[in-house]
């Protein structure tokens, strides 16, 4: 199939629809995507005749309801091209798969001693579960430095893993402030022969990239729904089996049980270990229609498409005057953070709003980024989905100039 | 493209924004607090010099949006001089101000006070802008009562 951004764009009824009379320019699916029909007509049609509580009843509906959970989960599976569907774990999203990970594996199996190495570039999601683990149990952190073209200073990657007390290196796949893509393979080539595991964060590039788990040789990857043009509320945590099957659960409760007696109860095989509780039945369907729309688009169009706006996108910003752009990593994807050298970040999305342009302002969840380069009253980040298209940049850097003479 | 946006963005808080007023250090303040909206990393460190119940004078540094910026500028010049009774007023009807965009409780009392401030009553139209409007304010009121940290979260 090949890529009609006109023919997307139908798919996805809210770019219809216009903010303030002026139609939508929706800047922001790096927070979270636009949903397409499809996505929504799955969800429906399963609410509407083929939803029941999964594993559970053996009856017809349930049977029905947990044949299309599982479905989802051989979806992603494929999607991330793991080698078996019991190494995806489904959470709420990709907050919840490292809080996992940082419980399960760091409190779980990693020992005092040892050490995780984060970057100066995680999101809050990737941050906060370290320092949360630090302080629970004197598990050292360290940060790789980013340069400041926005890219991982390899050297310094390379000198935190030499003494070998790295247990677990856990790094984004992309930046959601900066664009940078990471060079994951190397990364989990560098960790494992330093005796480390490695998790990436994949909320930003799963999206944009096709992701092969076992080419990266990846020990953990997540990502979260929403950000796919599925349903929030559902989540994914990739891990080899062997490491599922030495982590202790997560939480208790129903459906993560072997058996379960007053004395106490042992757990199931993964990944329904990490599955207590009623799980998103209905989004995980959603998930999966998500995952079937963007594969039958096909990654690599996807994403010959959004290396043709990044371009597009550099070129324009670059001739607005005043206008700095965070970040020049030479792979990067479609995400821009930037500042006008007159208008602070939030007033300029104020105006942005006006021309109907969504944009995020502020530090975008990744505090310690924007410190690192100066920009603690934040920056506004434009950032680009499947639907974008070139027009849509030029509104912006249109936009963009009008706002800098209004503030003049 | 922005016209209709000199109604939040007037000529005074653009002016203020860009040359906020009282932004130094008093050298002998009594009361302090510092502000925070974490949401967009507006931060500001605000002084008083009490003299009596009066608040003498006021100084504010920080950093943040033109609203934030300009909002705090127009607090020290409006609270200057008042008593601190008066300050909490101000404070309130200045709150209901930026929420509302009207002040059905502003007697005559301070009449000329809150008409100074009534260029800020615009942001009531942009929700996630009131709160940076509101923050000078709740570092106002956290630094009368002699705490040390406000929010606008
Ligand atoms: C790089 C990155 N990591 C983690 C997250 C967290 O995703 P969620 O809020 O769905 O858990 C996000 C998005 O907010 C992100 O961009």
């Amino acid at each position: 199939m090949s890529f009609d951004v006109r023919a997307v764009r139908e798919d996805f009824p809210v770019l219809a629809t216009t903010v303030r009379g002026k139609p939508l320019v929706f800047l922001d699916s790096g927070a979270s995507a636009q949903k397409p029909r499809q996505v929504i007509g799955a969800m429906t049609r399963c609410m509407e005749s083929a939803y029941a509580n999964v594993h559970r009843g053996a009856y017809y509906l349930s049977e029905t309801a947990t044949e299309a959970y599982e479905a989802s989960r051989r979806a992603v599976q494929g999607f991330l091209n793991a080698a078996m569907p019991e190494e995806i774990v489904f959470t709420a999203n990709s907050t919840m798969a490292i809080n996992l990970v940082a419980h399960c594996y760091g409190r779980g199996v990693m020992k005092p001693g040892q050490a995780v190495l984060a970057t100066e570039m995680e999101h809050h999601a990737n941050l906060v579960p370290w320092h949360m683990l630090r302080d629970a149990t004197g598990i050292e952190l360290r940060f790789v430095r980013v340069t400041d073209a926005g890219e991982l200073d390899m050297d310094d990657l390379a000198a935190k893993l030499a003494d070998g007390k790295v247990g677990l290196v856990a790094v984004t796949h992309m930046s959601n402030v900066l664009g940078t893509v990471t060079p994951a393979e190397r990364i989990a080539k560098m960790a494992h022969e330093a005796g480390a595991k490695v998790l990436f964060d994949g909320s930003q590039a799963a999206v944009h990239r096709k992701v092969d788990v076992q080419a990266l040789d990846a020990d953990f990857y997540v990502f979260t729904g929403h950000k796919l043009y599925g349903p929030t509320g559902i989540g994914v945590l990739y891990a080899k089996h062997a490491l599922l099957e030495k982590m202790p659960p997560f939480l208790g409760g129903g459906d993560m049980i072997a058996s379960v007696s007053l004395a106490g109860s042992t757990w199931a095989a993964p990944p329904a270990r990490f599955e207590a509780g009623t799980p998103a039945i209905v989004e995980a369907i959603g998930l999966h229609a998500a995952i079937d729309y963007v594969t039958a688009i096909g990654m690599p169009a996807i994403e010959a498409h959004e290396r043709a706006l990044v371009e597009h996108a550099m070129r324009r910003l670059s001739e607005v005057e005043g206008l700095s752009v965070l970040g020049s990593a030479q792979d990067r994807g479609g995400v821009f953070s930037f500042s006008l050298d007159n208008a602070h970040a939030h007033d300029l999305s104020t105006l942005l709003d006006r021309a109907g342009i969504a944009v995020r302002a502020g530090r975008h969840c990744a505090e310690p980024l924007h410190a690192r380069f100066g920009l603690e009253g934040g920056t506004c980040r434009a950032s680009f989905g499947l639907y974008t298209t070139p027009e849509e940049i030029d509104f912006l850097a249109a936009a963009l100039v009008k706002a800098r003479e209004f503030f003049a | 493209m922005f016209d209709d946006l000199r109604d939040l963005y007037q000529e005074l808080i653009l002016d203020h924004g860009r040359k906020p007023r009282n932004f130094r250090r008093l050298d002998d303040a009594t009361n302090h607090a510092r502000g925070d909206n974490p949401m967009c990393g507006d931060r500001m460190e605000l002084q008083l010099k009490l003299s009596g119940d009066v608040v003498e004078d006021l100084g504010f540094q920080g950093r943040g949006c033109a609203i934030s910026m300009a909002s705090a500028s127009l607090m020290t010049e409006t609270v200057k001089g008042k008593t601190t009774a008066q300050a909490h007023a101000l404070s309130d009807r200045f709150r209901a101000l930026a929420m509302t965009g009207t002040c059905p409780d502003c007697g005559a009392d301070l009449a000329d006070e809150m008409e100074r401030l009534q260029p800020l009553a615009g942001v009531h139209e942009f929700p996630s802008r009131v709160k940076c409007a509101t923050l000078a304010w709740h570092t106002l009121n956290a630094a009368l009562e002699g705490s040390k940290e406000a929010s606008s979260e």
